[in-house]
């Protein structure tokens, strides 16, 4: 086994994810403390063209697994690609992006290699040789500190947008390294048949670094469309809704945000006439600013809240929306 | 057709949660304890197509917790499933994903089961982890589809497919049993027990397994273990912007832009 850290990239269709970019500082922060170096790994059916934008973040090595049967994700496949490369790279630690691809791809991983595992990290620090992950637990009302043992290869996914990705440095490159790859039977027996775009103009709550968010305050489709699409537009972020406004049918369940929802952590979470249920704030208390806009100032939104507006959002939404095209008019 | 499901219980979401002081645990003391939700779904689908005349056999239900846990698979029998396989053992107890999953697949392969479909839930509302279905799919040596918010048998149970919702695109698969699915909200609302099935729920058959049936396997020599828990940072006090929509609005963006720096 090497001191070094592996980064696994997620790439869709020839498109790097973000946070993938944000793995790079805390690999290099651990790889430093390890005295190893920082590696890269791309996995899919046509990556060469990825290895020029990773190379600015000046990996030792950008590992690469080509083959057709990795033209979709599919965990099974992309384990064993992640595997081959655990196998040629001999790291200590290996970190992906927290995603519906990475969660999937790094317990699988982790499994095949009797890793030690931790999903969704916020903080990854070194002990000795051990690796101490912390994540939060019970909806964000628990702070855990997880113990990874350094007789096992060290797992981790890292939560989007708690670490900003290093500057890249334009001009660097990398020295790219092919890894074959074999599948066992399971690996591919299960076949992706239609990837379909949904976020037609309008970002996924999972992808955007802004995501405007209604509550049943906005009484029905039209009170979105009007109130909290121009401001999501805005700040190119997503929309986001609660469970009452997705059960009330304003909003598909695929944008609702919390315990049964998805769990985002933006930049900037705009909350309008949402009240701040416990089952909401576990979806969006990571967010790293969040705006609450609510006639009630009781509303438990405002113990989460880092600016708050006691205010009637069909008047204030869009006055906040016009300022922000202001300042991109400039 | 046999339908493995496993549930797991959990704090309800509304439940308050402290730290226990010596900070290895959370004070189980008045806490309300309950089915996860994603688990009650999978429950759900298993009983669905059943329900819809497709040929299962038998829902196992299985779960790795103390006594009190195995509470979560009277529910899920009073739910539909037929039977339950309940890991009971103090050398169980782990918030590690890849054990809790390889003992489940230990337990299934000393049983000499086999399972059609194992229906998890997408993640646990504890750990919050979604990594316990794929790591079970892989010491069973299955595929599987995680977060799974449609679902369909065809050929007559042999093959399925399935839809799942990611970072911006619907992802439709297909494949042939078995396989391991995780399961996202929007398939199925799961159905409250009638009391009269909770009565039947205590005459299913339930089998206790212990660290003797699954030798060799115990959490202290696991990979990863809680070194402490915490109570979260607090996040600052929540600036309240004042005065009148149009100066609250300028304030804000200002602030965002000028403090925050996020816009
Ligand atoms: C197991 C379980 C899982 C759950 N999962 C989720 C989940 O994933 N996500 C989720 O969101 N909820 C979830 N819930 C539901 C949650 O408990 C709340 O019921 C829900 O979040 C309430 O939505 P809301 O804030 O939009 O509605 P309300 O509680 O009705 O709040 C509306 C808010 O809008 C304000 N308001 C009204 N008019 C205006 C106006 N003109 N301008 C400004 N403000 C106004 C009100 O003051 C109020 O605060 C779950 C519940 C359970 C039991
Ligand atoms: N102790 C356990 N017993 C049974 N199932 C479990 C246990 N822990 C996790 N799971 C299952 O794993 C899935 C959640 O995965 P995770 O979020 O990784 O914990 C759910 O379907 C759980 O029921």
């Amino acid at each position: 086994m090497s001191k070094n850290i592996l980064v696994m990239l997620e790439q869709r269709e020839g498109r790097i994810l973000p946070a993938s970019y944000q793995l790079f500082t805390p690999a290099r922060k651990l790889a430093q403390a390890l005295g190893g170096q920082v590696v890269a790994c791309l996995v899919g059916d046509a990556v060469s063209a990825l290895t020029g934008a990773v190379g600015a973040y000046q990996p030792q090595t950008i590992y690469t697994v080509e083959h057709p049967e990795l033209k979709f994700y599919r965990a099974g496949a992309y384990a064993a690609a992640a595997c081959a490369v655990i196998d040629e790279a001999q790291p200590k630690g290996v970190l992906f992006a927290t995603s519906f691809m990475g969660r999937d791809w790094a317990a699988r991983t982790a499994a095949r290699k009797r890793g030690a595992l931790a999903i969704d990290c916020t903080e990854l620090v070194p002990d000795g040789e051990d690796l101490i992950a912390s994540k939060t637990l019970y909806a964000g009302k628990v702070t855990a500190a997880f113990r990874l043992s350094s007789s096992r290869l060290q797992v981790a996914t890292v939560r989007a947008n708690v670490f900003s990705a290093p500057a890249p440095q334009s001009g660097a490159s990398a020295p790219v390294q092919a890894v074959p790859v074999n599948f066992s039977p399971a690996d591919t027996r299960v076949v992706v048949k239609q990837v379909v775009q949904t976020s037609s103009g309008i970002k996924d709550v999972t992808e955007a670094d802004a995501i405007v968010a209604g509550g049943r305050a906005l009484k029905n489709e039209e009170g979105f469309q009007k109130v909290i699409f121009p401001l999501a537009a805005a700040l190119d972020g997503a929309v986001g809704a609660s469970r009452a406004a997705c059960d009330a049918g304003y909003q598909p369940h695929s944008r609702q945000v919390g315990l049964t929802g998805k769990v985002v952590t933006p930049k900037l979470y705009i909350a309008c006439g949402i009240d701040g249920a416990i089952q909401h704030l576990a979806g969006m208390r990571g967010s790293k600013v969040i705006v609450a806009v609510n006639t009630k100032k009781e509303a438990p939104i405002f113990k989460v809240a880092t600016y708050g507006c006691v205010a009637d959002l069909f008047a204030l939404v869009p006055l906040i929306t016009e300022e922000v095209k202001k300042l991109h008019a400039h | 057709m046999k339908i493995l499901c496993v549930v797991k219980q959990v704090p309800d979401s509304n439940a308050t949660v402290k730290v226990r002081a010596d900070g290895k645990d959370i004070e189980s003391a008045g806490v309300k304890l309950v089915v996860d939700p994603f688990d009650e779904f999978g429950v759900e689908l298993a009983v669905q197509l059943r329900e819809k005349g497709n040929p299962v056999s038998e829902i196992v239900a299985i779960t790795v917790g103390d006594d009190k846990a195995g509470e979560a698979l009277r529910t899920a029998l009073a739910m539909g499933a037929d039977r339950a396989l309940h890991l009971n053992d103090a050398k169980f107890a782990s918030s590690n994903e890849l054990f809790t999953a390889y003992l489940m697949a230990q337990a299934v392969r000393k049983e000499g089961e086999t399972f059609d479909l194992v229906v998890c839930g997408k993640q646990n509302i504890d750990l919050d982890s979604g990594a316990t279905g794929a790591a079970l799919a892989e010491f069973l040596d299955l595929p599987h589809v995680a977060a799974v918010q449609g679902f369909e048998l065809t050929d007559g149970g042999r093959r399925f497919t399935a839809r799942r919702r990611i970072e911006g695109a619907e992802e439709v698969l297909e494949g042939e049993l078995p396989v391991v699915l995780t399961i996202d909200k929007g398939l199925v609302e799961a159905r409250y027990p009638s009391l009269p099935n909770l009565m039947k729920a205590k005459k299913k058959p339930l089998k206790v397994f212990t660290a003797a049936d699954i030798p060799g396997e115990e959490a202290g020599s696991a990979g990863t273990h809680v070194d402490r828990l915490t109570p979260p940072a607090p996040r600052p006090d929540c600036k309240f912007i004042e005065g009148e929509p149009a100066a609250m609005a300028k304030e804000l963006v200002r602030l965002l832009r000028e403090e925050a720096k996020v816009v």
